[in-house]
């Protein structure tokens, strides 16, 4: 994968040093972002140093200090526009069907009805495009969550991954379907190929799984966000499958929603149970942090389903 | 029991949910069909709407309470 387009002044100030191996020399990384687009695209820029790189970025680059002081402020920037708009209420006890019921109470606009019953081959193209940059390395983000987990919740989780990851075998794994899935309608399937093509809010729900995923301090809310994310997947991937057998797609890409309602019907009580339930018995201080990264992945979806339907309806 | 050793159940009851099974297995469904599973924790319907029998496709989330396992 090469480095994006920029989307402001501090984007292009920042991948123009690290293309040029110049991010120690350049002061002109203290400015602040032009606006929420090229905060979000340099911050996406910044974790993908932490991912698979750039084909045009020296790899040493990953953990240059200049780097990780301007994705920290960035970082601190966004944390708190989420915490500020997606916090949650503390939830009582049980946890575990608590944050169930909250998660299935949430009230957010549907992309995947739209696309059940109303959208166009066109649409639901590009709706593949925007949803590829998460898909392509789908349940990543999670894994960074493991190692800093104890026994109980790290066991939980790692049933979860294992199950994502296909077993071992790399037909199954997840994220290789939605590959030739993309492959099979003509789309490109390499990582992060649609980046410069994808709205603000996709961004910002790539950088969240990030920006929860890579902070230890985090992992309460990783593992929420993880919990919302797979107990709102299953009847919408049935949805979304059904549309594109309305619309003829080809079998490897509805195989890909297919399998998502059989998973996710199954990850959606390991996450919600055996990993949220686990951790906050284990640890209560962390109850708000997952609440926090539940509705922060319900919150995010949402903005990005007003996006899209509000454009497809105009 | 010391804090290391963990409840690690084979089967569990999801309260509202379906039954979640660990491991490999056949199941036989009513008509006699038999379903082997396919990943290592595997969701069987036990509010009976599924469309995907015999496994969970998160239909019960949808049917009235009272209707829920």
């Amino acid at each position: 994968m090469f480095t994006p387009k920029a989307r402001g002044e501090l984007s292009e100030a920042l991948i123009d040093a690290l293309r040029t191996d110049s991010v120690d020399a350049r002061p002109a990384l203290a400015l602040d972002p032009t606006d929420d687009g090229d905060l979000h695209i340099s911050l996406w820029v910044m974790y993908e140093l932490m991912y698979r790189g750039f084909d045009d970025v020296d790899d040493d680059v990953e953990w240059n200090p200049t780097v990780l002081e301007l994705r920290r402020s960035l970082e601190r920037l966004f944390e708190d526009e989420l915490r500020s708009k997606y916090a949650g209420e503390p939830l009582p006890e049980p946890f575990a069907d608590k944050l169930a019921e909250c998660i299935e109470n949430h009230d957010g606009v549907s992309v995947a009805a739209f696309i059940q019953r109303d959208a166009d081959l066109e649409q639901v193209l590009e709706f593949l495009r925007y949803k590829s940059i998460y898909h392509v390395k789908e349940a990543d983000p999670t894994t960074w969550v493991i190692p800093r987990l104890s026994t109980g919740p790290k066991a939980a989780v790692i049933e979860l991954q294992y199950d994502e990851y296909g077993c071992g075998d790399p037909n199954r794994l997840h994220s290789n379907m939605f590959v030739r899935g993309l492959e099979a309608c003509g789309l490109r399937s390499e990582y992060g190929a649609y980046i410069d093509d994808v709205p603000l809010e996709v961004l910002k729900q790539n950088n969240a799984w990030s920006l929860l995923g890579l902070h230890r301090r985090l992992r309460g809310a990783a593992l929420g966000h993880l919990a919302a994310f797979e107990a709102t997947s299953s009847l919408p991937s049935r949805r979304i499958a059904g549309g594109m057998e309305r619309l003829g797609l080809p079998g490897e890409m509805i195989a890909y929603y297919d399998e998502h309602v059989e998973a996710d019907a199954v990850h959606e009580q390991l996450a919600i149970r055996t990993i949220c339930g686990a951790l906050v018995e284990e640890t209560p201080s962390l109850a708000a942090d997952v609440v926090f990264g539940a509705m922060t992945c319900l919150g995010l979806e949402d903005e990005f389903a007003r996006r899209m339907l509000g454009e497809w309806s105009a | 029991m010391s804090l290391n050793e963990f409840e690690h159940a084979d089967v569990v009851l999801c309260p509202g949910g379906p039954l979640l099974l660990r491991g490999e297995h056949v199941i036989e469904d009513d008509k006699g069909g038999l379903h082997r599973t396919t990943r290592p924790v595997s969701a069987v319907c036990r509010c009976g709407k599924s469309a995907k029998q015999p496994w969970c496709d998160g239909t019960h989330k949808v049917i009235p309470e009272r209707a829920r396992p």
